[in-house]
């Protein structure tokens, strides 16, 4: 990771580089001038929503998922049907039209059922995002859970404990490790699908920036900055999850 | 006369089309030691998986000290304290200390306190002789201390009945003595055993009932000494020969 940081900035370096021909107008984005330095707070000034979309998008997603995957672990076959059609179905659909879906559709839904439920711009991405995503976090889980040999879930039952403590005492410590990485990689997929939200007008990175691709005429630069900010996010979160991952290591040698 | 501690009473099991089980007729007496044995396949490990509902029988009854067990999850959650398992693979929670294995069941399931549970603990693990190494993981531990673990899991639940399930047959051979004297001793202090082997020493030594199965039957079964001198079935006598030559 540290190595294709390094690349990144290479290459952006050598972009920046060509800057002096007349292509390039890295200006909109230049901190050492005023109008810069404005539109550059104005482009971060997404991350806020950005990021707090994508964190509550996947607390919900790591909770459905496992909702969703325990009945895929079932010895009654109608229970694994319902996992699977859950999981083929919401995994082929689009993003997109999934959010016009959750945003446009669900209200009309609630309301010919007599309910009035407002759906705002910011709920509505987290909708769709937590349930697009939450097809994948079930999948990871059902392997996970599986990775645990049976003979696990066999001593616990002989030691009394229920279903749920068998999964949360047992199960689950021991499946963690191998769910966390992929769960991680997930998280970074939420991250950049959360860009879809600007199509609803949430006021987030990507919004920002066709925001001020519109008043600048200059989109070239202004998304090198976009993927500029959503490779620090997403580098974040790999830092993050190594630390964890190193953490439990060294719970385990202990 | 009390109730029998186990009765099966023509229990049947099919694997889709595999008649695994065929009318299975057992009865196990409290403070009764029975060993079964029988070659590979023969059912063994299917039969003590039902009487704990490790898996569900398909036809017959089975009663533990006199309350049918169906395949209703009510039914056996009641009967789960009376009955203990031991498995062929230990099957020790790996994540947890050796002490939090012995007191994850009584915690969580009998509701003891943490102080209780582990004072319970520390007893068993005296018990099974080797009460130094709570604090380790069980792949710290070798084969034979690791299955002497599992014993004082079971233990822990206080259970009325000890199922065993091939107990030393994952064991290196100079670790297996220690696992069966301490079998030994818990069937000299009295408790109820239902243990699947090929260790015919241990048998001679503990059991009040030999059960010999094959193919999903049982062939014969009753006392030691008519079992092993005067074995009844040609199946039988094989098979002892075969066993009994190493
Ligand atoms: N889940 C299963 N599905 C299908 N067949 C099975 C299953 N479990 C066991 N069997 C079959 O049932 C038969 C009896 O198995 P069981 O494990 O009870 O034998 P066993 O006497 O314990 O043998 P071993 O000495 O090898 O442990 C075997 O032929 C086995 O292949
Ligand atoms: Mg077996």
């Amino acid at each position: 990771m540290r190595i294709s940081s390094f690349l990144a900035l290479a290459s952006l370096a050598v972009l920046a580089g060509c800057g002096s021909s007349a292509t390039w107008g890295w200006y909109v984005i230049d901190p050492t001038t005023a109008a810069g330095w404005t539109n550059i707070k104005f482009l971060i000034s997404g991350m806020g929503d950005t990021i707090l979309i994508s964190v509550i998008a996947a607390v919900i997603s790591i909770v459905l998922g496992l909702l969703v995957a325990l009945p895929g672990l079932s010895e009654k076959r109608g229970w694994r049907i319902v996992n699977r059609v859950y999981v083929e179905l919401i995994r082929a659909i689009p993003l997109l039209p999934m959010l016009f879906w959750v945003f446009y559709g669900l209200p009309i839904i609630f309301r010919s059922m007599g309910l009035n439920v407002p759906i705002d711009p910011f709920w509505g991405a987290i909708i769709t995002l937590a349930l697009s995503d939450s097809a994948f976090t079930a999948e990871i889980y059902r392997a996970g859970i599986q990775s645990i040999a049976k003979g696990q879930r066999e001593a616990a039952q002989t030691v009394g404990l229920s279903y749920a403590q068998t999964m949360r005492y047992v199960i689950l410590p021991q499946a963690i490790r191998r769910i966390l990485p992929p769960l991680a990689n997930q998280f970074i997929y939420i991250v950049k699908m959360s860009a879809f939200a600007s199509v609803i007008g949430m006021q987030e990175l990507t919004r920002r920036a066709n925001e001020l691709v519109v008043t600048e005429y200059r989109p070239l630069e202004i998304y090198t900055l976009l993927i500029l900010e959503y490779l620090i996010l997403v580098l974040l979160i790999s830092a993050g999850v190594r630390w964890l991952e190193r953490r439990m290591g060294s719970d385990e040698r202990s | 006369m009390a109730a029998s501690a186990i009765e099966l009473r023509g229990v049947n099991k099919w694997y889709d089309t595999f008649h695994v089980l065929k009318d299975i007729d057992l009865t196990v007496a409290s403070g009764e030691k029975v060993v079964i044995c029988g070659p590979s396949g023969s059912g063994k490990s299917t039969v003590v998986r039902c009487i704990n509902k490790l898996e569900p029988h398909d036809t017959g009854i089975i009663r533990v000290f006199g309350q049918e067990i169906t395949n209703d999850p009510r039914s056996y959650s009641a009967m789960q304290g009376d009955l203990g398992m031991v498995f062929q693979q230990f099957n020790l929670f790996p994540h947890l200390s050796v002490l939090e294995n012995l007191t994850l069941g009584p915690t969580k399931a009998l509701g003891l306190n943490r102080k209780e549970a582990e004072e319970r603990a520390r007893r068993y693990l005296e018990r099974v002789r080797i009460p130094d190494q709570a604090d380790k993981r069980p792949s710290q531990l070798s084969g034979g201390q690791q299955q002497r673990v599992a014993i004082a899991r079971a233990l822990c639940m206080e259970p009325k009945v000890l199922l065993f399930d091939e107990p030393t047959s994952a064991l290196d051979p100079e670790m297996i003595a220690e696992v069966l004297d301490v079998m030994i001793t818990l069937a000299q202090d009295g408790m109820t055993m239902v243990v699947v082997t090929h260790e015919m020493g241990f048998a001679r030594k503990v059991a009040d009932k030999m059960v010999f199965m094959d193919g999903g039957e049982i062939v014969e079964q009753g006392p030691p000494d008519h079992f092993f001198t005067t074995p009844k079935s040609e199946r039988c006598k094989t098979f002892l020969s075969q066993i009994l030559q190493h």
